[in-house]
């Protein structure tokens, strides 16, 4: 029994071949019986999203297992052959398939390392895979334990903390200067893209008003519906800048829109306070000089990206952290695959019954006192025959299911049965039981579509609550 | 009693101050609890220190300069605590623990001894605590104003260090700047009114127009400019961070004045 994984993510495939191979939730289940019809194929979960589509399967061997799931990848798109995958695909087995998908939940293998969606989109696959009785013991445990690791990366390293979008970095920087984001006022000058985005940004953390302003009047009204904000005819609104607590400019102008006198006009009209101005346009529409002015922070392209050099380095170095976080919880479950063959099983079978068969005849012995020789064996006797004949079935069960589909279920009843947790003293403590399935089995209800692209910018820092 | 608890007060504010200050130049928050636990329990044998020493000498002790200064201090402490319960604004420790310790210190070296006060001085004890608490609201605007020209600072120069990760928002240090003098400031007016009817009782004089006391009014005046021209011509933000650091200077010289003046009791 093995551990594979095969799959193409954003590093091995370009989206031409993502996109086709792309599975639909709707058509999940359907994709997953195929699947799982495949000869050899024990249990499987498909993960499928915008920057992935990979295979996690337990098989009977590896490289047939390899070649069936390469066939079933095939399979998902009419215009795909087999030949054509393999230059994109990625195989593991294992280690290194837990590893990949353990490294996957953590957001190490993600385009922006430290996204957030990715586990929510692995949570669906599981559900999916739960849902249509594709997983079985082994996948279940994996992707309980890859969940509860990347949990555990997301809480104890600070790898989805900082903003690593330019539009993100603005917000991060206006909570610096405003504490409390939803008494401010945004003016919004012009209609780039990412003056838009950040826009959308400081509204989702809490900005309540919105003014807009760009030069053709009909747009400045579209986008105020969009935003639910005021439009400003485009002359007037330097005037306005001294409601505005955050001004984003991103316009196509090839001078600056905003001199240094209209911001001292605005910080004198707005009594001291302080006022944030983003320039995200190039050529840039506010001069450069109104970074001296007090009260005044301009910040343009450069500096934001800067900052989310910085921030990406942070993460880098989380990263570094958090692989050797996941070193560990993978080396835990591979110790807990390994446990699962059927040899070592009966042997740890046997000697916990020839454990407690002594412990009870010595226990017995030195209550009854002197015995004569007979006397002895027939009591030694008689408990072998109970232990043997007690675990005649157990033994004869795993035996005969060695090399079935279902060994590993066996397997895992009889060291729960048994009380043989890995570990010398696993035995002693047989009331040390873990709940079949804990919390983090299951995904919550409701989520998302697996493969809905991505809504959230994935620059977009995941906060702890404290 | 007292002399140890102010012991060892010490000791827990120095070891304070310094988780404080290792907390602010590391990237981590984990000395953040380190730092406050021994803080808080500095704070425990402070008021302990406070309480024995009043009990001891039968009086409310706060005539001395010693006993200002350590009430100054345990003042500082408290109005920390409040903020950062309710803020929890960790790095504020970082800036008032230090001054908490340096009042300590030199509360320990004056003259430590219970002053014997004339009867008509016997309420003398209203003019220091509503002074000191008073002088506690300014000196927190001054730890706001240096927080907010740092953070002012870097965010000019797009300098996005350690520090400027841990300082909290411009406008909340605005804030509490604010806050702190529009406390403060009334708290010093009681103190000063108080420390006149006590002068007249003991000398007959409300003022004896001696340079401390003058520099005391300019002082007085100064806050009162700083605030009227916050709430009426917005002198927020960055000017006001700094003056109220260019006032809370006063107050130290003023305070060094009337030590170096009467070495001994306040009178």
């Amino acid at each position: 029994m093995n551990v594979i994984a095969v799959g193409l993510s954003h590093k091995t495939a370009p989206v031409e071949v993502r996109e086709r191979l792309a599975v639909p939730e709707s058509r999940l289940g359907e994709a997953l019986h195929r699947l799982c019809a495949y000869q050899g194929i024990k249990e499987g979960v498909l993960l499928s999203t915008c920057n992935r589509v990979e295979v996690y399967a337990v098989v009977d061997d590896v490289d047939a297992g390899f070649a069936r799931v390469q066939e079933f990848l095939a399979d998902t798109h009419l215009s795909l052959s087999s030949e054509q995958l393999t230059p994109h695909l990625y195989w593991h087995t294992d280690g290194r398939a837990i590893s990949h998908l353990f490294r996957v939940a953590a957001s190490l293998d993600s385009m922006v390392v430290g996204e957030p969606q990715i586990l929510g989109q692995l949570k669906d696959a599981f559900e999916a895979s739960l849902t249509h009785k594709a997983s079985g013991v082994v996948l279940n445990k994996l992707l309980q334990k890859a969940i509860s690791a990347a949990k555990r990366v997301r809480t104890e390293t600070k790898i989805a903390e900082t903003a690593v979008s330019v539009s993100y970095a603005a917000v991060e920087l206006a909570k610096k200067i405003f504490s409390n984001l939803n008494e401010k006022t945004v003016l919004l000058v012009g209609a780039g893209e990412m003056a838009k985005l950040a826009a959308k940004h400081l509204i989702n953390n809490g900005v309540q008003r919105v003014m807009i302003t760009t030069r053709n009047p009909q747009g400045a009204i579209e986008l105020a519906q969009r935003f639910n904000g005021t439009s400003i005819p485009f002359d007037e609104f330097r005037r306005a800048m001294s409601e505005a607590d955050i001004v984003l400019c991103s316009t196509g102008a090839a001078h600056y829109l905003i001199g240094t006198s209209d911001v001292e006009d605005a910080i004198r009209r707005r009594m001291n306070r302080p006022i944030f101005l983003i320039d995200i346009s190039v050529p840039r529409n506010i001069e450069p000089a109104v970074k001296d002015i007090d009260n005044a922070f301009l910040f343009d392209i450069d500096d934001l990206e800067m900052r989310v050099e910085q921030n990406r380095e942070e993460r880098r170095r989380e990263a570094v952290k958090a692989e050797g976080m996941i070193e560990e919880e993978v080396a835990a479950s591979l110790q807990w695959l390994k446990s699962l063959d059927v040899t070592p099983t009966i042997v740890a079978l046997r000697k916990r019954a020839e454990d407690i068969k002594q412990a009870e005849i010595d226990k017995a012995m030195a209550r009854l006192g002197h015995l004569s020789t007979e006397e002895r064996s027939a009591i030694e006797g008689l408990a072998s025959a109970i232990v043997n004949k007690l675990l005649h079935g157990p033994l004869v069960t795993l035996k005969t299911e060695a090399n079935s589909a279902g060994s590993s279920m066996y397997v895992e009843a009889a060291k729960r049965f048994f009380g043989l947790e890995a570990g010398p003293d696993a035995a002693a403590l047989p009331a040390k039981r873990r709940p079949a399935k804990d919390e983090e089995g299951t995904a919550a209800p409701g989520r998302a579509p697996v493969v809905a692209m991505q809504q959230r910018d994935p620059g977009e820092p995941e906060h702890k609550r404290a | 009693m007292p002399a140890t608890f102010f012991i060892a007060t010490l000791v827990f504010y120095f070891i304070g101050t310094g988780f404080f200050l290792a907390y602010l130049l590391r990237r981590s928050e984990a000395l953040s609890n380190v730092s406050l636990g021994v803080t808080a329990v500095g704070f425990v044998t402070h008021t302990l220190a406070l309480l024995t020493r009043m009990l001891e000498a039968g009086q409310v002790a706060l005539a001395s300069f010693h006993e200002a200064m350590s009430f100054f201090s345990w003042a500082l402490v408290l109005v920390f605590l409040f903020v950062e319960f309710r803020h929890r604004i960790h790095v504020l420790g970082s800036f008032i623990l230090p001054l908490a310790l340096i009042s300590l210190l030199s509360a320990a070296a004056l003259p430590k001894e219970v002053p014997t006060l004339e009867p008509v001085l016997k309420t003398v004890w209203v003019h220091v605590t509503l002074s000191m608490l008073g002088t506690v609201g300014f000196a927190v605007a001054f730890v706001a104003g240096i927080m907010y020209v740092i953070q002012d600072g870097l965010l000019k120069s797009k300098r996005f260090n350690v520090l400027y990760s841990k300082l909290p928002p411009l406008d909340f240090l605005d804030r509490l700047n604010q806050q702190s003098i529009v406390m403060g400031f009334p708290l010093l007016t009681l103190g000063i009114i108080a420390g006149a009817l006590s002068a007249e009782f003991a000398r007959g004089s409300y003022l004896s127009w001696n340079p401390e006391q003058l520099w005391a009014l300019v002082t007085w005046l100064f806050y009162f400019v700083v605030l009227m021209g916050r709430l009426t011509v917005g002198w927020r933000a960055k000017r006001a961070a700094y003056l109220t650091i260019i006032g809370f200077a006063g107050v130290v010289l003023t305070f060094i004045g009337v030590v170096m003046k009467a070495h001994g009791a306040v009178a």
